[in-house]
């Protein structure tokens, strides 16, 4: 089972040319999921111990805005990461998760990664810089779609 | 009936390039709530269309003026033509409000087309956004006529909001194709939208197609396309496969009167269908 999801996590790019001993490691604080269409994977405001990658399905990035209910920010899909609150102070949600399809994923243990990157510095460096290119694209992404590029006059 | 492999010219261009053909609209569709398409039939019956994909006409409306548009209908389709139209300025906002059996004057077609017909056996990326599909249709049509000759086809298509998508009913049946991979997606949404929300680009990075064998066509905003080139060049694309469409200013269409000047080139005369390579060093510049 874990050599299953050691060869997952070696083949994903995100985790491409870590060193062996901390695919070993990450793979450890990894487990299978599988969420039903319309499932709430976490909540805004709660603790952000977990992050995922999906293999497959659809899960919306959402905010519940009073007097207009769950708006979906971004929908994140297969072979995306899905979360990064779990980095940063005070480690809670900052959206909420929902799964718009079925959705299989792996789930990675926030807590014991977190405390491992505290003792290698070395595992918490490759481990961010992974990160900033997630935050870094979310935030172009939110960007553009502050820019209204497709609207009048565009 | 196949593409034309020339760029072809009306009869009424050869005589007065300035002077517009009467064409009748036939059809009128409303895609969005500011987006129309109108389907044009010449007034002289015998008049044939021939276009290229990537192309665009001169429409008039008269007595407000005239302006560039690209033509969204199918080249294969000789007995009219199709333009769809965003309302944001005067003439379109204009033609908006024309019906059915109004009439419009039209010149054309004009510029440079997609260059489909020369990549037989190659992965197609076909990359747009908002109102840029329409002049990807004409190609899509043209790729879906001939399949056989092409590899992968992907399009990727990012909207302002569900209800802003163009195309709907085109889409569902392209995308209910085995042989064609669609991913559309929107920048807002409310509940009850089940797909992609975010931007187009990412769709790049995970789009099924051999980057050292594919030509991307790319049409839409200049900031969407900027990026878009950048995940295709990170991909492995090479510049002199990546096509765009750019807009300019475009009022005579013939290279005459400089609205549309950009760098060294005419956009109306030596695009509006542009190699990236060939542009590249004034393509997202503020000032040439």
């Amino acid at each position: 089972m874990i050599h299953g999801l050691e060869s997952i996590v070696r083949e994903h790019p995100f985790f491409r040319e870590l060193p062996d001993k901390h695919l070993e490691f990450i793979t450890g604080c990894a487990k299978n999921v599988n969420f039903p269409e319309n499932h709430l994977i976490f909540r805004e405001g709660d603790p952000a111990d977990e992050f995922y990658f999906i293999r497959q399905g659809l899960v919306a990035v959402e905010l519940h805005i009073p007097s207009r209910g769950a708006t979906t920010l971004q929908t994140v899909t297969e072979g995306e990461i899905l979360g990064w609150s779990w980095v940063s102070p005070p480690y809670r949600w900052h959206f909420g998760a929902r799964t718009l399809l079925s959705t299989h994923a792996l789930a990675f243990d926030a807590n014991c990664l977190r405390t491992k990157c505290e003792e290698d510095h070395d595992l918490g460096y490759e481990i961010l810089k992974r990160f900033v290119n997630v935050i870094s694209e979310r935030l172009d992404a939110t960007r553009f779609q502050l820019l209204d590029i497709y609207g009048r006059g565009h | 009936m196949g593409v034309a492999t020339e760029q072809p010219v009306s009869e009424s261009a050869i005589l007065d390039p300035m002077v517009p053909e009467l064409f009748r609209i036939a059809r009128r569709k409303d895609e969005t709530d500011d987006t129309f398409t109108l389907q044009l039939v010449p007034a002289d019956t015998t008049r044939k269309i021939a276009f290229l994909p990537g192309q665009f006409n001169m429409l008039y409306v008269f007595g407000v003026g005239e302006v560039p548009i690209s033509i969204s209908g199918d080249p294969a389709v000789s007995s009219h033509l199709e333009h769809t139209t965003r309302s944001v300025g005067t003439v379109t906002k204009a033609m908006g409000l024309l019906k059915s059996g109004d009439m419009l004057g039209i010149r054309g077609p004009y510029g440079s087309h997609w260059p489909v017909s020369e990549e037989d056996g190659r992965d197609i990326v076909i990359v747009s956004g908002g109102i840029g599909l329409a002049p990807l249709r004409p190609v899509l049509y043209h790729l879906m006529a001939q399949r056989a000759r092409f590899r992968k086809i992907v399009l990727l298509y990012g909207a302002r909001a569900p209800e802003d998508i163009l195309y709907k009913r085109e889409l569902e049946r392209w995308r209910g194709k085995f042989d064609l991979e669609v991913q559309v997606t929107v920048d807002r949404a409310a509940s009850g939208w089940h797909g992609n929300v975010g931007v187009v680009t990412p769709f790049i990075a995970r789009a099924p197609f051999n980057p050292s064998n594919t030509i991307a066509l790319l049409c839409g905003p200049e900031v969407m396309m900027r990026f878009a080139i950048m995940e295709l060049q990170r991909r492995g694309v090479p510049a002199d496969r990546i096509h765009l469409s750019m807009e300019r200013n475009m009022k005579c269409a013939l290279g005459y009167c400089g609205h549309c000047q950009f760098g060294s080139t005419f956009v109306c005369k030596d695009g509006p269908v542009f190699r990236f390579d060939q542009i590249a060093s004034i393509f997202g510049k503020g000032e040439i």
